[in-house]
């Protein structure tokens, strides 16, 4: 259900035109368009009903990032999906009804994590007593949505152990976030500098390396979902031109030069999608376990590769249209290279799979 | 008992345990011959009477044809059971099951089109491995081409008169009967609405096999001859013009037991797991090859493929999630794991130093040099049945709607 009515939403609401058109904006996503997503739930779909969501779960939200990839309709879906997670990882009962609730209505919430750009690195931003309060000293890069988000979660040591610190938007001031250039222009990311920033012990959450290890495990997942709908459509693309497009008096198409790379990026996209709805159907179950983690990785390693391959060949087959800023083909090698760095490129996850698949057998 | 589902399952867990008992107590004794890792390595009665029996005995057993109806020697069963025998079988590393072309091809086309005479003159005998099976298809000058065969079927009376030659004719010196695809008219508009599709007997006179010697040595198929080779008009499977769509249609049962397919495993699995073991017994630059970082990022992409690839033959049943290209997961089966079979062999033999270069009877070759006889083997994988490149031809045509070339 949810697949189908995503998957209709999206189409109807993000056409690469659309999408075009919001690149210019500062947010960049419409928020017309993100109300209509919270009436239609989707803010709520990881949230248990007692706090106000629809308690659906991981598995139901995969469908609907992978039709927003499949449209490239960019909205802080995943973004407000991770910080939901992680509080329902590490906040307390009190912490939870104040602020899940409040998650499903629309509000947006954003986890600030990466320090460098060494995804593997943990935080070394601290957290520090100030009388009954707590101050934040150190900040953080690459903060997703930072302009959208309505509060950040922070992840921080305090008294040398992980926790998550909740830092409202407006205890920010506007010289404290730095807007970057990124190459997919349809995202928005921004360093932050927490220093100085005060909050009450209230907001210090408790994590452990496992609940930070497990929402990066989550965000890949998301993205994979993401980046597997992208390819999707990238190849539309390229079926398209090859479809239409003559050169020598025959449709481009019929050459098995174009062919077979096109038949090759379709067999690397059904792949991603196995391996993104399988882990999707483990990360259901909230407790992730060593398979979770396994198909997580897999799912993010043949997405991004299945995504770089399909925008690169995008390009690539288009000719010179391709070589130019009016072609589509360009949303897509963006959104690749810029999607397979979110939590965890290949590599970064290929290293730490092959202690999970070869030492253990 | 609340739902039926959950009755099923404990009976097929309960089926799991029964066949893996069985199969470890019946699994044949080494024979002190090198036994076949595909049924394409047939080239001797020892190899065989060999396989004809163990097959006889697994269907004797009740653990073949199990979804086949039981009025032609089948089960009668849902096919899931014939899945777990499968799934048991291949785990198990007991030989294949050999007479594929009957089991996997002509039997579910009789099956589902045959007459009630077909049925029951040709159904139980495939099981009980008392008839073996051919495929004449291919010809010398028409391989992916199929639609361009010359093999000519001229109608006599009540006979058929076949002159021509079939080529890759596996198990070719063994079959009583073959399935034929043969030219009835020659004038038609379209090349392949003057073909015929023959359930063809082997033993009559003007049919002659010549062994070929393959890659991997041995004599495991033939070129077959037909020279004014009468067949009885009523091996005619359907009427004259039907060939094609008989063929295209038997090319789906390829698929396994779901598609039809009487079940037992046609070839030897190969996973990663096997992979590792191996890269566990080897050196390489003073260290346990499994330590190198190279290399084991190497076996995890290879692993990443590998779980797509078995994740993907479940997807194809799930509807819902192949809703933007339906038929891409079926049609692109053979292609994704026929090459990626073959570069994983192909990459484990490059792993095994110096002792990558011996060979099946050399006392020295790893594993026994299974690795350098898989990799050669599976070229009649990504060849047979169509080539990886007219394979992907298909796919460009048929999922993604580009235009032919």
């Amino acid at each position: 259900m949810i697949m189908e009515a995503s998957r209709e939403f999206c189409r109807k609401n993000s056409d690469t035109s659309t999408v075009r058109s919001l690149i210019p904006s500062n947010l960049g996503f419409d928020k017309d368009i993100w109300a209509k997503m919270v009436d239609l739930g989707w803010t709520g779909i990881t949230i248990p009903e007692k706090f106000g969501g629809s308690g659906l779960g991981i598995g139901a939200l995969v469908p609907v990032v992978e039709s927003m990839g499949r449209y490239l309709l960019t909205a802080p879906v995943i973004t407000s999906a991770i910080a939901t997670q992680a509080i329902l990882r590490c906040g307390t009962q009190e912490f939870q009804t104040d602020w899940l609730p409040r998650l499903a209505d629309g509000s947006i919430g954003t986890l600030a994590f990466l320090e460098n750009e060494d995804l593997a690195s943990d935080a070394t931003l601290i957290a520090v007593s100030r009388g009954s309060k707590v101050e934040l000293q150190g900040r953080k890069i690459l903060v997703a949505d930072a302009g959208a988000a309505d509060f950040f979660l922070v992840s921080a040591l305090f008294n040398d152990k992980p926790v998550l610190v909740l830092v409202e938007s407006d205890q920010l001031s506007t010289d404290s976030i730095s807007n970057k250039t990124l190459i997919d222009e349809t995202n928005r990311a921004a360093d932050i500098d927490f220093s100085g920033v005060v909050v009450d012990p209230q907001a210090v959450l408790s994590a452990t390396h496992k609940s930070i290890k497990d929402l990066r495990l989550l965000g890949a997942l998301l993205y994979a979902a993401e980046s597997t709908g992208a390819c999707a459509a990238a190849l539309d693309t390229i079926v398209n031109y090859l479809t239409t497009r003559t050169q020598f008096g025959r449709l481009i198409g019929s050459y098995q030069a174009l062919k077979h790379p096109t038949t090759d990026i379709l067999i690397q996209m059904d792949s991603a999608k196995s391996l993104v709805y399988h882990a999707a159907t483990l990360a259901t179950n909230f407790n992730f376990c060593t398979h979770t983690e396994i198909a997580c990785r897999m799912a993010k390693v043949q997405a991004n590769d299945a995504l770089l391959f399909a925008g690169d060949r995008a390009v690539q087959f288009h000719g010179g249209m391709g070589f130019t800023y009016d072609c589509d083909a360009q949303l897509y090698i963006r959104r690749a290279q810029w999607a397979q760095h979110q939590f965890g490129d290949s590599q970064h996850h290929r290293f730490h799979l092959a202690p999970l698949l070869i030492e253990d057998i | 008992m609340t739902n039926n589902f959950e009755y099923e399952e404990l009976h097929l867990t309960e089926f799991r345990k029964e066949i893996s008992a069985w199969l470890q107590a019946n699994k044949p004794k080494d024979p002190g011959f090198l036994l076949p890792q595909t049924f394409l390595e047939i080239g001797s009665e020892e190899v065989l009477d060999f396989l004809r029996e163990w097959q006889f005995k697994v269907w004797s057993a009740g653990y073949l044809g199990m979804a086949w109806p039981t009025e032609y020697g089948g089960g009668g069963l849902p096919v899931a059971y014939q899945q777990i025998a499968d799934e048991e079988m291949k785990r198990l590393r007991v030989p294949i099951l050999f007479n594929v072309i009957g089991l996997g091809w002509a039997g579910p086309l009789i099956i589902n089109i045959g007459s009630d005479y077909e049925k029951n003159v040709y159904l139980k005998n495939i099981l009980s491995a008392e008839d073996i099976w051919c495929q004449g298809f291919s010809e010398p000058n028409y391989g992916s081409d199929l639609g361009s065969i010359q093999t000519q079927a001229r109608k006599e009376g009540d006979e058929y008169i076949i002159n021509g030659n079939k080529i890759w004719t596996t198990l070719g010196n063994f079959a009583k009967y073959m399935i034929l695809l043969a030219r009835t008219e020659d004038k038609t508009k379209r090349r392949y609405d003057g073909l015929s599709f023959f359930l063809a007997p082997m033993n009559v006179d003007g049919i002659t096999t010549k062994p070929i010697q393959k890659l991997t040595g041995e004599y495991g198929f033939t070129e077959t001859f037909f020279d004014d080779a009468r067949i009885p008009a009523s091996s005619l499977m359907g009427e004259e013009g039907w060939g094609w769509r008989i063929a295209m249609l038997t090319l789906q049962y390829e698929r396994g037991a779901e598609s039809g397919a009487a079940g037992g495993p046609a070839m030897t699995p190969i996973y990663m797991d096997d992979l590792i073991s191996m890269a566990r017994k080897v050196m390489r630059e003073n260290q346990p090859l499994i330590k190198d970082a190279i290399t084991r990022d190497e076996l995890v992409k290879l692993m990443i493929e590998e779980k797509a690839i078995l994740l993907g033959e479940k997807r194809t049943n799930i509807t819902k999630l192949c809703s933007d290209y339906p038929r891409s997961l079926s049609l692109s089966h053979k292609l994704r794991s026929s090459e990626f079979f073959r570069r994983m062999r192909q990459y484990a033999i490059s792993l095994q130093g110096a002792k990558g270069g011996l060979y099946v009877g050399d006392k020295e070759a790893i594993d026994d040099g299974f690795w350098q006889r898989a990799y050669l083997n599976n070229f009649g994988i990504t060849i047979g049945g169509g080539t990886s490149q007219i394979q992907a031809n298909i796919v460009a045509e048929h999922v993604l709607g580009l235009p032919k070339d």
